[in-house]
């Protein structure tokens, strides 16, 4: 029961399934951040300001919590997966010293003049550390993703003695994965944090809020994850193809497909079975899985069945998949309705505003969801090929694992419940606050 | 035991180690300051809380993140000894997380939620800043006897842990001197007098418990002549403890003068105090078992990570000191956004 595997499995779990819901939404709103100052430079139309001073405000909220769990994640990799640096730590090593470098000071060091320095700086450097701030956060995406990639699709490396060298840098940067990871996970920060605006304002505006600023952001939000719905869509398609050449049982998995052959059908529900290596219950079209990763009606694709002892725990990746695609059309269909009515109204109705409010954190349940994906369909491995997860883990007695993870999970559970609670307290407060005194004395500042 | 420090496989690893103290040193008088400040905000009227948190405000992020430095080149420098010292850590590293996330959040949801949660934000964060200080003392002090697992081993460790936050409430409290006025910065004048006093106490068993768990580390300060070179580093750091106390005595009378000193004199404590435990453990990067040398990451990677180094640190260095530069002074009242 106490197996410090499992436990610590469970514990890194819990503490990246925490972390990556506060990047996902910093990621994408520093550029909406820097989107509001540049119109308000530009227009000096306080509405932007506005809008610039309400989110910041649930930007810095955000922005803590991705530090401090961030740095909960750099200390396991040592104490929970001692195997990993050992094996791999030529690799992971100088990915994770440029994120810190390059990303991590930037962001963290100009995150204060941003925050705090509006009336010690000129307009135009409180834009500039908006923009740092806004890189930041993107540059240190692309640093940890193109880690995580090399793990899923590892290449440009040699292995002396149990450790693996680089052989080739520029290989191992742009693996194979890295670029559909990338644009599928930026994309996937811009709507979630679409879902949290739209969201909020819908929530400010059903309250009887009058604000132009909200209406503003209300509109752009349901535009850009309209815009990006779609787009996100075909990524995703492009990065199962891709999963499909390179990790074909982590497909296998998503697909629930045991049996190699030709002509293989589309598994709508089933509930895979891990014993009897067979689904129950399934409900299937024929044909077409073969038809949408083969392109060809009777195309070959490959069964679980194809890689034993190699199998990774298949409900989970199953059903994690379905969520991700489940909550992806549901995004697409409401955004689409919310620009449908916009377009003919200007405005949207009560019920779409309640469904908005509903899909406040959308987002986050299909990002989870495809990092679960993702990262359990890699199993048994760590590092595809290379490492195994028992391998690296940890020899830590059990118990003293549990009740790390028992103190992890009370604390995330109390923040989670806590930001979201303060996410709408400030939206309530939005409306209620004089906003008209801060704004002319920072508007004065700006004009300086 | 040290390699030919001509070749790259002998000098890179030692580039590092020195890359990776200052991280470390940084992050401890950094970090330690905006600790200190949460260790003391429990004494404080709210009206001083907010002023308090206001003058850490701008910097508490990028303080912390000289911590994910230094255990970030600690993990790509010396991958063969992360695991062993953050397995032998696990306990006090897990307790240090939970406080430095609690604090971290404090920060904000402070000034977010309804009014009448706030106190239990302003607890929150300082017993996260409590909890923190103490866990890292710990961690110092298992680090210092090699993770020895006796009962004198975990006591001295302990001793370390409540020194800490005696140690960041004077940085804590020097820099209130000189970001605060008025009563705030009297009182901080009077919090600097205790906690010099347990700082010094602790300094002192420190130094003296340290040698008696290693032989070699008694061989390195009591043989000859290593006694008398060494000897300026003690001297030094008594003198600097009597500028300190003679300057707070000043200071509470006359707020204006030399404001600047007690911080500056703590800081410097705190690199001398650094350098004595540096001195004890080189070259070993776990006590008597693994030198840096064993533990180094291949040259390959090294060459990689120093290259980037020599390029952004400079940089990094630049704009810290311009973000200094911008929040210079005495601390503006609630300067929020």
């Amino acid at each position: 029961m106490l197996d410090p595997m499992v436990l610590s499995r469970i514990q890194f779990g819990a503490n990246i399934t925490f972390h990556i819901l506060f990047p996902t939404i910093s990621i994408a709103l520093g550029w909406f951040l820097l989107f509001f100052k540049i119109q308000f430079n530009r227009t000096h139309d306080s509405s932007w300001n506005q809008a610039y001073q309400f989110w910041v405000k649930i930007f810095a909220l955000t922005f803590a919590l991705g530090v401090v769990s961030g740095i909960t994640m750099s200390f396991q990799f040592g104490t929970n997966w001692p195997g990993y640096m050992k094996t791999i730590g030529n690799i992971a090593g100088p990915l994770l010293a440029y994120e810190v470098l390059t990303a991590f000071f930037l962001e963290a060091t100009f995150l204060g003049v941003m925050l705090f320095g509006s009336k010690r700086v000129s307009a135009r450097v409180h834009t500039i550390a908006t923009f740092l701030v806004a890189f930041g956060t993107t540059l240190s995406a692309f640093w940890i993703i193109v880690l995580n990639s090399w793990m899923q699709t590892p290449q440009g490396f040699e292995m002396i003695d149990g450790q693996a060298h680089a052989t080739n840098w520029l290989a191992i940067v742009f693996n194979p994965s890295m670029p559909y990871r990338l644009a599928h996970m930026l994309t996937a920060a811009f709507i979630t944090v679409a879902f949290l605006l739209a969201g909020i304002s819908a929530y400010r505006q059903l309250r009887g809020s009058k604000s132009a600023a909200n209406k503003a952001v209300l509109k752009i939000a349901i535009t850009t994850a309209a815009i990006l719905m779609p787009i996100q869509i075909i990524l995703g398609d492009a990065h199962g193809l891709n999963t499909l050449q390179h990790q074909p049982a982590k497909l296998a998995a998503m697909e629930g497909i045991w049996e190699s052959g030709s002509g293989i059908p589309a598994v709508i529900f089933a509930i895979p079975d891990q014993k009897t290596q067979s689904n129950l219950y399934e409900i299937s079209i024929p044909k077409l899985a073969s038809f949408y990763l083969t392109h060809h009606w009777n195309g070959e694709v490959q069964g679980l069945k194809d890689f034993p002892n190699k199998i990774p725990p298949v409900a989970p990746v199953f059903f994690a998949f379905r969520i991700m695609v489940g909550m992806g059309l549901l995004m697409l269909l409401v955004s689409w309705m919310a620009r449908w009515q916009i377009y003919k109204s200007q405005d949207i109705k009560p019920w779409m505003a309640k469904i908005l409010v509903g899909m406040t954190f959308s987002g986050w349940i299909a990002v989870v969801a495809g990092w679960y994906v993702t990262e359990i369909g890699r199993q048994p491995y760590i590092v595809t090929g290379v490492l195994t997860t028992t391998d690296a883990a940890t020899t830590i007695a059990g118990g003293i694992v549990l009740s790390s993870l028992l103190m992890y999970l009370f604390l995330y559970i109390a923040l989670i419940i806590s930001y979201i609670g303060v996410v709408f307290y400030l939206a309530r407060e939005g409306d209620k606050a004089p906003v008209s005194n801060t704004i002319t004395s920072t508007s004065k500042s700006y004009a300086q | 035991m040290i390699p030919d420090l001509g070749q790259a496989s002998g000098w890179l690893p030692l580039f590092f180690l020195v890359a990776m103290g200052i991280a470390v040193l940084s992050y401890v008088v950094l970090d330690g300051y905006d600790l200190g400040v949460g260790i003391l905000l429990n004494r404080a009227t709210d009206e001083e809380k907010d002023m308090m948190i206001s003058s850490i405000g701008p910097f508490w992020d990028a303080n912390e993140t000289w911590l994910v430095l230094g255990v970030g080149l600690l993990l790509v420098a010396f991958p063969q000894a992360h695991g062993i010292i953050l397995t032998e850590l696990y306990i006090p590293v897990a307790i240090m997380l939970a406080g430095l996330i609690l604090r971290g959040v404090s920060f904000d949801f402070r000034v977010k939620v309804q009014s009448h949660q706030k106190p239990l934000w302003n607890f929150l964060f300082y017993l996260g800043s409590v909890i923190a200080s103490i866990a890292q003392g710990v961690m110092i002090g298992r680090h210092i006897v090699g993770f020895d697992s006796g009962l004198l081993g975990w006591l001295f460790a302990l001793l370390v842990g409540a020194c800490v936050p005696a140690g960041y409430a004077l940085l804590g409290s020097t820099w209130l001197i000189m970001k605060s006025e008025g009563a705030l910065q009297l009182k901080a004048v009077h919090w600097a007098k205790v906690s010099l006093g347990f700082t010094a106490l602790g300094i002192g068993l420190i130094s003296i418990a340290t040698p008696f768990f290693s032989p070699e580390i008694m061989a390195k300060w009591f043989a000859l002549p290593n006694i008398i070179y060494l000897a300026p580093i003690p001297l030094t750091t008594l003198i600097l403890f009597i500028i300190i106390e003679r300057t707070l005595t000043t200071l509470s009378s006359n707020p204006q003068q030399k404001m600047w000193v007690p911080f500056v004199a703590s800081v410097a404590i705190y690199w001398l105090s650094f350098f004595g435990i540096a001195y004890s453990l080189f070259p070993y990067i776990i006590v008597d078992q693994m030198t840096i040398w064993q533990a180094a990451a291949s040259t390959e990677s090294l060459w990689l990570i120093f290259w980037g180094a020599a390029v952004v640190l400079p940089a990094i260095l630049l704009y810290t000191f311009y973000s200094y530069r911008i929040f210079w002074g005495k601390t503006v009242p609630m300067s929020y956004y």
